[in-house]
Parts: structure tokens; sequence; C-alpha cells
């Protein structure tokens, strides 16, 4: 039967098994949404700014593993969306996002709505294609979520010409694909492995540095395995946070800017590193000249260009995660040879004596909400296990610091791009893909503002998001540097004519709570989530002048830490 | 140094603009780009001259690899390999510099491809320090437009990309 390119693009979807596809309509998208109409299979969700969109198929996707789906229309839709492609982007998220075009033979005259889209996304997307013949959209399809989905993953762009979706066409559904220039490595270097089973064997002061590409491959499994088998430290990235249960106590804590002194110290001083599914960011690396200066490094990554980036390693080993560690399993259990425990036991001790800085001590008997105490009194109640997702600033390092993440893809956060705007929708696309669990935004009173009208979605869909607002009237991570590095000249940081945010969440249908006693703190977050459907804003009135620590200022070492 | 990358991609709208992009976003610099289809129309092959110290160039060729329209890649620098460059020369002639850039183009074993009264249009092939050689053999003439279609290389011996 001869199913018009609308209807073709519902059919691609319902193959891939979507269910949910984020999308805001318009004139050159209007015969797909036609096509929404007449059927139930893929819902769609409609939110209030296309940024949204994105940053909600985002947190699908991040908190499930699935790549999340984006339906906007030509030039505005697909201009707002590129911010959340591009943050997808830089944390390698899996997602397809299709954008609306002019019809084809306007292509290039400036026409209403019309910009370049392909050209616009291309330095922001792993892939994207323009669909030019109705025929083509199946297999295009197929293609785009391979891409997104395999190897390091990505957003993928598919622009389709609004005449396109019109026409008909048979369509069938590749069942497979090949592509003679794309085909990902998957089994490390047999040669390799084994001369990294022998390095990490040697080790006497070894770390284990992992990222998201631990949870992204889905090998956070054979990550506890492997670390666990060695009684090896380590330390996850901001993005690879879960991926090993931060309540183990060979877990050192988060590294890098405002990582640990233990994590930060044991990276400087180790001889053997193992990185995995990380690629050695600034923001985790600090001063690259200063970086490891006695280590050997053993990197496995997917992506190949991902090695020897930024710093140049002694082993480089490209493939999934899963495969390369199986492998080193496999290594470790083949060979006589055992980790050199005494040499092991001083180091832990080491490590220990660090850990007795106890770096991330603050005043817990402060009168004024301190907003370490909102974060970790939310782990109490949850223990643990909630999804959290995440603006940018302070709020998000307090998260990262004192949630104690035990399982992955239960941290959601913008670490590449560092986008604010993103906590809110992508606790929306967390709760859809996970109604029956507790998802909570922390944010701050300057990035919520950014995507705040997504609350109207929050309501249409019944999403019952707990936002908890850390309200410290400062854009405080601004802030932060302006007192360090700026001798305190808050230029534009503070966050003046602030709504009144319970009425606010209230107007949009919300149960809003204004909270600004530390005693208040368990009450209100035990009264918001025992509202179970419905979507509660929790505004705490927080210190203003609280700092995040430590903090390697930009050009330090990791050993260089400013501590509280 | 320089490198001679040379790549086959998929001879699709875009792939140019993807490499392109690719440099600029990163900072690297393109020398000379050339690219047209190969026998299998649905493939380019283009040479890209390119400088930088290995780390880059290692960088560079990874970071074109992972272009989806990349088929295949080789750093024809790194072995035997030849180089050839296109140059249309339009010079002025008359009067005794007739003679003299006659004498020229035999020396470097071009061609004159067009003749007017007062001016030659000479074709010469070779890598681009015989090009750069030809140029400067003119100095005492007049030089009216240059044209370089940019250096092309292919591997010595059977070894073939593709
Ligand atoms: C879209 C965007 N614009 C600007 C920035 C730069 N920036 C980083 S943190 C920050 C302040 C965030 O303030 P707030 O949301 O109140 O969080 P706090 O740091 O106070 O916890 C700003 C402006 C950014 N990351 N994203």
């Amino acid at each position: 039967m001869e199913l018009t390119g609308a209807q073709i693009i519902i059919e691609c979807l319902k193959a891939e098994g979507i269910d949910y596809v984020f999308g805001y309509p318009g004139g050159a998208v209007l015969h797909i949404y036609d096509a929404f109409y007449a059927q139930e299979d893929v819902q769609h969700i409609l939110v209030r700014h296309e940024q949204g969109a994105t940053h909600a198929a985002d947190g699908y996707a991040r908190s499930t593993g699935k790549p999340g789906v984006v339906l906007v229309t030509s030039g505005p839709g697909a201009t707002n969306a590129v911010t959340g492609i591009a943050t997808a982007y830089m944390d390698s998220i899996p997602m397809i996002v299709i954008t609306g075009q002019v019809p084809k033979q306007l292509i290039g005259n400036d026409a209403f709505q019309e910009v370049d889209s392909v050209g616009i996304t291309r330095p922001i997307v792993k892939h994207n294609f323009l669909i030019k013949d109705v025929k083509d959209i199946a297999s295009t399809f197929k293609k785009a979520f391979f891409v997104a989905t395999t190897g390091r993953p990505g957003p993928v762009v598919i622009d389709i010409p609004k005449d396109i979706t019109a026409e008909k066409t048979e369509f069938a559904y590749p069942s497979s694909i090949t592509m003679r220039s794309y085909n990902p490595t998957v089994k490390g270097h047999t040669g390799q492995i084994r001369r990294a089973v022998e390095m990490i064997l040697s080790a006497e002061r070894p770390m284990i540095y992992t990222g998201g590409g631990v949870i992204l491959g889905n090998g956070c499994e054979q990550l506890i395995d492997f670390t666990r088998r060695l009684g090896y430290p380590i330390t996850n990235t901001l993005m690879g946070l879960g991926a090993y249960p931060a309540s183990d106590k060979q877990f050192v804590g988060m590294l890098g800017m405002h990582g640990t002194y233990e994590a930060n110290m044991g990276m400087h001083g180790c001889d053997v590193l193992i990185a995995i599914g990380a690629r050695f960011d600034d923001r985790v690396t600090g001063n690259l000249e200063k970086f490891c200066p006695t280590a050997k490094i053993i990197h496995i990554d997917v992506d190949p260009a991902s090695i020897s980036k930024n710093v140049k390693v002694d082993i480089p080993i490209v493939g999934e995660v899963v495969q390369v560690l199986n492998d080193f399993i496999k290594g470790l259990e083949a060979t006589e040879q055992k980790p050199n425990a005494s040499a092991l036991q001083k180091w832990w001790q080491q490590i220990d004596e660090w850990r007795e800085q106890d770096c991330l001590k603050y005043d817990r008997e402060s009168k004024i909400i301190k907003p370490q105490m909102v974060i970790e009194e939310m782990h109490r109640i949850t223990k643990g296990d909630a999804f959290i997702t995440s603006d940018v600033g302070q709020h998000q390092m307090f998260a990262a610091q004192y949630y104690g993440f035990d399982k992955p893809r239960r941290w959601i956060n913008s670490g590449g791009l560092g986008t604010m705007g993103f906590g809110l929708p992508a606790a929306m696309g967390v709760q859809l893909a996970h109604p029956d669990e507790l998802v909570m935004c922390v944010t701050g009173e300057a990035s919520i503002q950014m995507c705040l009208q997504e609350l109207s979605t929050c309501k249409q869909y019944n999403l019952p998001v707990k936002i908890i607002n850390l309200n410290n009237r400062y854009m405080g991570m601004v802030r932060q540097w302006q007192e360090f590095f700026y001798e305190k000249r808050y230029a534009m940081s503070y966050m003046d004519a602030l709504p009144d945010f319970v009425k606010l969440a209230e107007s949009y249908g919300h149960v809003g709570m204004y909270v600004d006693k530390p005693e208040d703190i368990t009450a209100a977050l035990e009264e918001a989530i025992a509202l179970k459907d419905r979507a509660v804003f929790i505004d705490f009135i927080t210190d203003q002048n609280e700092n995040v620590y430590p903090m390697i200022p930009q050009g330090a070492g990791l050993n260089e830490m400013i501590l509280v | 140094m320089r490198h001679i990358i040379s790549i086959l991609l998929e001879n699709e709208s875009g792939a140019l603009s993807r490499v392109a992009g690719l440099f600029s976003a990163r900072g690297y610099n393109i020398e000379s780009l050339t690219v047209a289809p190969t026998d299998d129309a649905s493939l380019s092959r283009m040479t890209l001259v390119t400088s930088g110290t290995d780390e880059i160039i290692e960088q560079i060729s990874k970071q074109l690899n992972k272009l989806v329209d990349v088929v295949k890649l080789v750093d024809l620098t790194e072995a035997p390999h030849i180089e050839r460059e296109l140059m249309l020369i339009k010079v002025e002639a008359v009067a005794e510099s007739r003679e003299e850039v006659k004498r020229l183009v035999d020396i470097f074993r071009g061609r004159i491809i067009d003749v007017t009264d007062t001016s030659y249009t000479v074709e010469i092939t070779g890598n681009g320090d015989k090009l750069d050689a030809f140029v400067q053999s003119l100095s005492s003439i007049s030089i009216l437009e240059v044209v370089r279609s940019g250096l092309m290389g292919i591997s010595r011996g059977e070894k073939a990309l593709g």
C-alpha cells in the first residue's frame, strides 16, 4: 500500500520502537502533524518552546539509553532547537531531530521560515540529512537511528521538505543497514589489551578514572566487577557519576574543577591511570602541563578521535566499553599475577589521609539554609534512588558532590555544553520514561527561568516532577568567580526582580512551597514527595555567599585546589 | 610539516562542507583542496594539503575519519607518492617577450594553449615547486592571470585507495 511521506515517518518511528516524540507544530510539518492525529502508537508531547523539546528528548534518552525523538518546524522551530541539539552533541546523547523544511522548489529562495537547517546544525550533530525524495525517507530514518545510537552516540538531524511529506510511495522499513563509510570499532585490540592488563597489575599507585562513556555504553556492571577485583580506587567525572556506586569505599568521589581532594590528589599522584569512556575535558584535567605527572596512561574509548586528543596516552584501546572490560576481566582471570598488595595498602593509606581533609565539609549548624543541606536531605529521604536532573551553576555542583549516586542514568545534567535551562524539560523526559519513579530537578533561580514555560507542559501531561530551586538570588557560579577572580565586582550576577515562585507555580496549576529555615527542609521535601501526582516547586531560600569547594582555579594543576 | 591527505568520500551534497567546516571549526589550516568524482560516480576523491605537528595531523586524520561521509583516507606523505598540480597562466606576449615565453614554456615542458596578438595562455603541470619555479622564471614578463588547481596526489606502487 502506498503511504504519504508523513505516514511513512510515523511508521519509521513505530518500527524503531519509539513511544514519545517531543515537538511543536508549524507550517512545514503540518502534514506530519496530521499523520500524528490519525494514530495512537506514538505519543506526541507538546512542549512550550522547541528548546524544551530537545532537552526533554535528551532527558528521556539519558535515563533510558534509548534515542530521544524531536519534531520541529522549519526556520524558527529549527533554530530554537539548536541549543538542545548542541547540548546532546557535547554529551554524546542519541537523539533524532526531525526538522520541517520549506518545499523543495523553494529551497534557497529565502522562502518564508526557511533556514539552512543542515548547515546550521552541521557542527553540532553526529550527522545530518536533507531528504529530497519521498522514496528515501525510510532508508534515511534507518541510517539516522543507526548512526545516532551506535559507536559514540550523538544527535542526528533529518531535514524534510514539506512537499515530500505529502507525496506517496510504497513503504518498507529496511530490516538492517550497512554503511560503507560508517562502521564503529567494537572489539579492542588483543595485543593492546594484554599489554594493558600487565600494566594494570604492575601498578603501585593506580587510579581508575571513568566518564559518561561507561554509562552510555552500558558498561557499569563490568566496571564494578573489574574495579572490585582489583581493589583500586575509582573516580568518576561529572558525566560518569553513578557508573560506580558512590557509597562504595573504593569510590573517591568526583574529580576535576570541583572534585574531591582525594580524587584530585589521587589523580595527581598515581602511577597508572586507567581512563575509561572519558575524554580528558579541560574541566577535568586542569592545566595539562601539570596533569598526572607520574602516570602511565591507558585509555579506552569507542571514539578513536578522543584518544590522545588532549593528553598523550601510553596504551590506547579503541572499542566498546563492555567488550574491552570483559576482555580485561578475562585477562585478570587468566594470569597468575595479582595486584601488588603491599603497594596498594600504602596507597590506600595515603588516600585515607587525603580523605581526612573532609573537603566537602560545610557549616551544618547554619541558621540560613545551606544548599548542601537540601541535597544531603534529598539523598537521605530518597535513599539515593531518585532521578536527579539539574541546571547549570553552583546547584549543579552541589547536587553532583552531595547526592551520592549509586546507580547509572540517575544523574541527568548538561556537562559538556553547560546549558542553563536544561533541568526542567529534561526532568519531563525522564518522568515520561519512568512514570512511577521520583524525578527531581535541582535548579537555581536564574537557570529555571530559562525554560520556565515548560511548567505548562508538566501540567498538560501530569508530570509530577519536583523542582528544587536553590534560590540564592545570585547567578551563584558567576558570583563565585567574581568573588575569587574579579575582586568581588559582582557585575550583573545579582538576580533582581524575581517572581514569587510559589504563586508562579500555582498559576500553572502546581503546588508551590517556600522554605527559608533549615529545620523546615525535611518536612517540605517529604510533603512534596508524598504528593505523588502533583508537580511541586519548592523555593529554598539559601545562603547567598556559599561557594563550591574544592575548586581548581583555571590554569592550576589538580593538586592546587582551593579548599574550604 | 606539510601533509597530503587523500580522501574518498560519499559524493553527496554537503560532504564537502563537512570537511571544510571541520577544518575551520577546529582551527586546522588548509593549504589547498581539490575534489572531483571518481570513476565510481557515487564517490568523490579529495586531496587536501595541510600542515601541523604529528599530533595535529593525527587528530585531523581521526576527525576526518569520524565524518560519516568519509569512506577512506590516507596520508600520502607517509609513503612514496606522486604529486601533481595543473597551472593555467596568462602572460603578456609582445615583441621580444613572445620568444622568451615560448622558450621558457619549452624548458618547463608546458604548452601554449591560447594565443592572441598580445598574450599567451600556458598550461603546465608538475609538483608545486616546479610551478613556483616557472612563475619565478617569468620575472621579466608581465603576468596577467594565474589559475592553479591545487595539488593532487597518488601513492606509488600497486597499492590503491579504493
Ligand atoms: C545558557 C547559559 N547562559 C549562561 C551561562 C553561564 N552561567 C553558568 S552558571 C550561571 C549562573 C547560574 O545561576 P543559577 O541558575 O541561579 O545557579 P547558581 O549558580 O546560583 O546555583 C551562568 C550565568 C550558562 N551556563 N548557560
